[in-house]
């Protein structure tokens, strides 16, 4: 997911904020996980479906609805066509995931179904979607009248992604050191440790702004720009925090305090605005480690996912 | 400066990607040998690497830890193991010889309206404005590295007369834009917010998502501006 490759031409990679949920909404439904999902931020659209089809809903809740009723997350849904979903209020996160079976006909730009906004390229017609827009999705080999009953909207399949330890203790976030983390002040490695900061109204799908402690690095001198990457904690001239997400810049000038481990995303991803974040040090064995588990995790959801759709649709 | 002698660090940037940096300033001797490294790379490349850009004077691997460990097996860390590759890239790298790969010649309009903060340039730098741009003129650049916006140019180095910190605030800028900040100068690729001083402007599109090769400039070019009309710009103009 994202479009790696190109960082050589000043293309990042952007993609998903939250590549776990993005990957289990694809798996529920039997698609390869990295097929293109459509990601939404409250308030989230209206959809109105023109064909039967297999989704799921993953991430954020926002109490997704079907002709008003409610849908469950983590689980795989059939829906009739001429059936609208709603998401009225949000309950917890911030993207919440659209997958298909089958995956999107979106545009693909150098090997990514992923928007690049600022080039206008990927996604759909390489911006964000509006009210009006129609998306096609791929035609599928289900049978759907013989998975949904007469006279309901929508069939929940019996399967469910049980997310485990992956959003436990939300606000709890792992880091390994950057390059610059020796240059803070000693007295303000321990304040950043000890204090929570706060994510301001100003962050988006490139960086995360946070309030908190003013950081103070004890060198003064400037660095030429240099690689960052997804989750890095850069220092701004103002003694505050960003942390840089999907659509990250491919280089930066500003002191690397420290980066974000990636079996964390999925937490930071769904973090809004005036929520707070705690930020604990780790070293790189243990990002891996907890990596690897995430994986084998995810691994052994694809596996059960295929087998569960297979054996529906042979039975019915 | 012998390259091999060159002293050199390698870092993580998370867990996912790792830097190698030749020290923190701008030669032109640096980025030949970080672009010589990222050839050796791209020769070479490891199962799991996603991507591998340099900027001034360090080279940035982006990799997928899952897929590097399940083909290569590593015993220690996955860093550990793309530390030591590195390490070796580093060493078989030959630096590449000490001509640009190519030369690119770019036409800048300067007149009013296109070079809308060259008055303001020039007054804070204590030159007249035609002194900025013949000075501006007077070498060809290196592009270092290309970031910040797909096809942005970080070009240098600027006659240190030009030398100006960059704006308090940044403003917006049309696409085609010729900046200066610091000792470096740019083009702006793209209709965004910058904080360079805006000295002239190019009907020359940087940067084209639906070209084969979406961007006009690669790092280790060479490029050097000459000057055009009002009147030339406009029957050329590709910016929009």
């Amino acid at each position: 997911m994202g479009r790696y490759g190109y960082g050589n031409w000043g293309i990042n990679p952007g993609g998903v904020m939250d590549p776990y949920a993005a990957r289990v909404a694809n798996m529920l439904v039997g698609n390869e996980s990295t097929e293109a999902v459509m990601e939404i931020h409250f308030p989230g659209p209206q959809i109105l479906f023109e064909q039967n089809a297999l989704i799921s809903l993953t991430g954020a809740d926002f109490t997704p609805t079907l002709n008003d009723e409610p849908l469950p997350l983590w689980r795989p849904i059939v829906v009739r066509k001429n059936t609208v979903l709603h998401f009225p209020r949000l309950q917890w996160g911030a993207r919440c995931y659209l997958a298909v079976h089958g995956g999107f006909n979106a545009d693909k730009w150098l090997q990514s179904y992923s928007t690049n906004l600022k080039a206008g390229a990927g996604g759909h017609e390489g911006r964000k979607l509006e009210k009006g827009d129609e998306l096609s999705f791929r035609e599928s080999s289900i049978y759907f009248p013989a998975l949904l009953k007469e006279g309901k909207d929508y069939r929940v399949l019996r399967w469910k992604a049980a997310t485990g330890k992956t959003y436990q203790y939300p606000n709890e976030l792992f880091f390994i050191r950057g390059n610059e983390w020796d240059q803070l002040e000693e007295q303000c490695r321990i304040e950043l440790l000890e204090n929570n900061f706060i994510i301001h109204p100003h962050s988006d799908r490139m960086g995360y702004r946070l309030k908190g402690v003013p950081l103070v690095r004890n060198e003064k001198t400037e660095l030429v720009s240099s690689g960052v990457h997804f989750g890095t904690m850069q220092l701004l001239p103002d003694g505050q925090l960003i942390v840089l997400m999907a659509d990250h810049q491919t280089a930066g000038g500003y002191p690397r305090i420290g980066h974000v481990i990636s079996a964390h995303f999925p937490k930071l991803a769904q973090l809004r605005p005036s929520d707070c974040i705690h930020f604990t040090l780790v070293d790189i064995a243990m990002a891996e480690e907890l990596l690897m588990a995430m994986q084998q995790e995810l691994n052994i959801l694809q596996l059960s996912c295929i087998t569960q759709l297979n054996q529906q649709v042979c039975q019915s | 400066m012998h390259l091999h002698d060159a002293p050199y660090r390698i870092f993580s940037i998370g867990d996912a990607a790792i830097t190698l940096d030749l020290g923190n300033v701008i030669d032109p001797a640096l980025n030949r040998k970080v672009l010589a490294i990222r050839e050796q790379i791209l020769q070479q490349p490891f199962t799991g690497l996603l991507d591998c850009r340099i900027a001034y004077s360090s080279v940035t691997l982006v990799y997928d830890p899952v897929a590097v460990k399940k083909a290569h097996h590593p015993e220690n860390t996955v860093f550990a193991f793309l530390q030591q590759y590195l390490e070796a890239a580093y060493h078989k790298a030959q630096a590449l010889p000490d001509t640009a790969t190519r030369t690119v010649r770019i036409p800048v309009c300067y007149e009013d309206g296109y070079g809308v903060d060259l008055e303001a340039a020039a007054a804070q730098l204590k030159l007249s404005p035609e002194k900025l741009i013949t000075l501006h003129l007077s070498r060809s650049y290196r592009v270092y590295m290309i970031g910040f916006l797909p096809g942005f140019a970080y070009m240098g180095l600027t006659h240190e007369q030009l030398y100006i910190p960059r704006k308090a605030q940044p403003v917006p800028v049309k696409a085609g834009s010729v900046g200066i900040t610091g000792r470096q100068t740019g083009i702006y690729p793209l209709h965004c917010p910058g904080g360079w001083y805006i000295i002239g402007r190019t009907p020359q599109p940087l940067f084209d998502a639906c070209a084969e090769i979406p961007v006009l400039l690669q790092p280790g070019d060479e490029v050097q501006f000459y000057r055009i009309s009002g009147k030339e710009f406009e029957s050329l103009n590709r910016n929009g």
